[in-house]
């Protein structure tokens, strides 16, 4: 039996065809993409990683609702022009909690995976407001009603319940807390703010991040989110640090 | 139109409106303010809008059972034309995006219109706007005629083709609210993906309907490829867009998947959309209108079987590519590089089937532009899965990866090979469907062709050399041992070949609206000249119905 002959046959039956194309297609994603969730070393253990403050989770979806990772990479590629312009490559453990992930695949502005902390927050509120403000040359589209508009925090809870039926631990507390929390992150005077470290770490930025205290904006939530980039776990530097030893 | 429509397909699509009614009513009442609200709104809207128009010719007497012995082309008429408009949002937005890298200040300081919220409307308007509606309308034509056998019904097409674009529309007026999963190419949120899954599995079962009514006794090639589009494409939506909502009232939604596992899922569904929505389905339109457009019959049948299993098998593993050098295991990254290498066998061997069927209609092609268009649509399918298995090497990877000259490969396959097969195939169509001779200007037709040619010349090369010279300046070092440019010097040097993108964008988007005015007066005419004939005259043979006939 040959296998045109073999084919001849086949192509006289629609629901063979059917089930042909469906079991050769299959294969390539079932051996590439099942052994991700069972083998180990995929994802590095990180005990020091924390989950995103629902602040921090409120800009991240400002981010992604004004699509900033269509030119903004998060991901640091091992190559070492990548590392020594950008810091250490990135790990997955560093994303485990990015439901979904902000990877990226281009780089019309630069990658932001090591952005926390690499400038002040008045630095992101100017560069946010006009970026040519800061950077003359830039051609990033201005953003200035982030801090004239309110965030929306009182269905954070919801938010974070969403997110610990997808796998990321958040406790019923932070779940109960979550909107206090994320004007508490931004108010760095009230009662509301200790609560804020009291749950997620002493290490959380609680500070007016927008530079306007006394009103939640859309600016408080971004900045808080990039100023956090990179900064979940320290696992990404030890290598670095082993290595300078 | 309606009067098409059996009695009780009108009743059955009027309670079809009326529970979509009743759906988007609901969403409004639950979403309020929310994107979710919006989307209501709608929903109800359109839904009401078909009510009236089927309420309209709902007493329209039923046309005959002679009917029952032609092919059912209306559906295939209206998304051609949706398809055009769409080709014109898409290609007018994606032009305007262009420009704002040149000039950012092109968002009007408005919310919506900035780059990275237009940027998925003119994604999704030129991908699933006008490709996807291409594909749904040439399939409805390419498997009744290769099938030899009508349509089971006047129904479940309308709903096919409606119930796609009110997709399409959710998803773009959603990205304009902000409203967005973020999954590149994947991004309507989740009760737009599940009416997308309602909407294919119609779909699907309407075309093993027709097929399992055929009098051919083969399944023909085109509808292979057509069926792997269908179900495929079913497959990576179902599994990528799997999330959780933050409730019922929410547009937004967490997606199951996280960091380097949805990485993996992400580009495993955006490698294959590319492949199956991309290739395959635009395959199926090739293998039928280019050797009908020729007169010829396909090369080789034998070249046209391994083709077709190469690329269902080896795109499946080649997704991986999109991650090289990242945190996604080495191993993963190797099968990915390895596959997409491989896949260059069946793609070469689809578009030399291709050029070669052209053998003894090179004349032609000369003469034709529409089928010139087809014939470079296949140069620029060889072109580009060339271009995409060198740059899926690792160490070619390292340097186009994050640059430009990733987007002038997705141009090439997109302008070159998706749109050219499609202009291609719906000149070829649309004088067999409104009964014309030929298309109302062939002069327009040329101009089109070459004003598309140019545009993706003009596109590809700009963007070639952004992409490499991005990659080389950031890769660059100095004496010292240091990186010699900064990013912004690298954004700089970037100027020149934005702008020469723009306007070769912009040529492309002149032609299309040439395309669309020369296909408008096409059916125009059309009518203009069933309205002339004398009653009683026969209709010229170009302008009678299709029968059932073997003609395959």
């Amino acid at each position: 039996m040959n296998v045109f002959g073999f084919h001849y046959r086949l192509e006289r039956k629609a629901i063979g065809l059917v089930l042909a194309i469906i079991g050769v297609a299959s294969i390539g994603g079932i051996v590439e993409i099942a052994p991700l969730f069972t083998i180990h070393q995929t994802v590095e253990e990180a005990p020091d990683m924390r989950v995103y403050t629902p602040l921090e989770l409120a800009g991240r979806n400002i981010y992604i609702r004004e699509g900033c990772y269509a030119c903004h990479s998060q991901m640091i590629r091992t190559l070492r022009d990548e590392v020594e312009r950008y810091g250490p490559y990135s790990l997955a453990v560093e994303s485990k909690y990015d439901h979904p992930m902000l990877w990226g695949s281009k780089r019309t502005g630069p990658d932001l995976a090591r952005l926390g902390g690499k400038y002040s927050d008045e630095w992101h509120v100017a560069h946010l407001n006009n970026p040519r403000d800061v950077v003359p040359q830039s051609v990033m589209p201005a953003y200035g009603w982030l801090g004239r508009t309110d965030l929306q925090a009182a269905d954070l809870g919801a938010h974070l319940k969403a997110m610990r039926a997808v796998g990321v631990p958040y406790t019923d507390d932070m779940i109960a807390n979550a909107a206090t929390d994320a004007y508490g992150q931004a108010a760095p005077d009230t009662p509301f703010a200790e609560g804020v470290t009291k749950r997620y770490g002493e290490a959380t930025n609680v500070r007016v991040f927008d530079g306007a205290p006394g009103r939640l904006t859309e600016m408080d939530a971004l900045v808080a989110y990039l100023q956090i980039l990179g900064r979940l776990t320290a696992a990404a530097q030890k290598p670095l640090a082993a290595a300078k030893e | 139109m309606i009067e098409q429509l059996s009695r009780n397909e009108r009743q059955l699509s009027l309670v079809i409106l009326l529970c979509l009614a009743v759906l988007g009513l609901s969403m409004a009442a639950v979403g309020r303010d929310d994107p979710l609200g919006a989307h209501g709104a709608l929903v109800l809207l359109a839904a009401i809008g078909g009510l009236f128009f089927v309420i309209s010719g709902y007493y329209a007497p039923e046309a005959g059972p002679e009917r029952l012995h032609s092919y059912y082309d209306d559906p295939s008429k209206v998304g051609i034309v949706i398809a055009m408009a769409w080709a014109l949002i898409g290609l007018f937005v994606g032009d305007w995006v262009a420009w704002q890298l040149v000039n950012p200040d092109l968002t009007f300081d408005a919310p919506w219109s900035s780059f990275g919220r237009i940027r998925p409307v003119h994604t999704t308007a030129v991908i699933f706007g006008f490709g996807g509606n291409a594909l749904i309308a040439t399939s409805f034509y390419v498997m009744q005629r290769t099938s030899r056998a009508r349509m089971p019904d006047q129904l479940s097409p309308w709903f096919v083709v409606f119930g796609y674009n009110l997709f399409c529309l959710l998803a773009v007026t959603g990205y304009l609210m902000g409203s967005t999963q973020s999954k590149e190419y994947a991004e309507p949120e989740w009760y737009a993906d599940i009416w997308l899954v309602i909407v294919w599995v119609v779909y699907f079962v309407l075309y093993l309907r027709t097929l399992s009514r055929r009098s051919e006794p083969h399944i023909y090639v085109a509808n292979w490829y057509y069926l792997a589009f269908i179900l495929v494409v079913a497959v990576l939506h179902i599994v990528n867009n799997i999330a959780v909502p933050v409730s019922f009232g929410h547009a937004k939604s967490y997606s199951i998947f996280s960091g380097v596992q949805d990485a993996m899922t992400q580009w495993w569904y955006g490698h294959n959309a590319v492949a199956f929505f991309l290739t395959s389905g635009f395959l199926g339109m090739m293998y039928y209108y280019l050797p009908k457009r020729a007169g010829r019959p396909i090369f080789s049948y034998r070249i046209s079987i391994i083709s077709f299993w190469g690329i269902t098998f080896f795109y499946m593993w080649a997704g991986s590519h999109h991650l090289h050098y990242t945190a996604l295991p080495h191993w993963v990254q190797t099968l990915g590089m390895t596959f997409s290498v491989m896949l260059l066998v069946p793609s070469w061997a689809s578009a030399g089937n291709a050029l070669l069927t052209l053998n003894g209609a090179w004349h032609k092609v000369r003469d034709d532009a529409t089928l010139r268009f087809m014939m470079v649509a296949a140069v620029f399918y060889g072109l580009s899965t060339f271009e995409g298995s060198f740059m899926a090497i690792r160490s070619v990877n390292s340097l186009s990866h994050y640059t430009d000259w990733t987007v002038g490969h997705v141009h090439a396959g997109a302008l070159g090979w998706v749109a050219m097969i499609t202009f291609g195939s719906i000149y070829a169509s649309v004088p067999w469907l409104w009964k014309r001779p030929a298309m109302h200007s062939a002069r327009l037709v040329e101009a089109h062709f070459w004003l598309a040619l140019a545009g993706t010349i003009i596109y590809v090369f700009a963007m070639w050399n952004s992409g490499i010279i991005q990659g080389l300046m950031w890769r660059t070092y100095n004496e010292s041992g240091t990186l010699a440019y900064s990013f912004v010097d690298s954004l700089v040097a970037m100027h020149p070949y934005y702008i020469a993108r723009a306007i070769g964008g912009l040529l492309f988007l002149i032609g299309a609206v040439i395309g669309c005015y020369n296909i408008w007066m096409t059916i125009r005419t059309a009518a203009r000249s069933a309205d002339a004939r004398a009653p009683g005259e026969p209709a010229p043979l170009y302008a009678r119905k299709p029968a059932l006939e073997p003609a395959e």
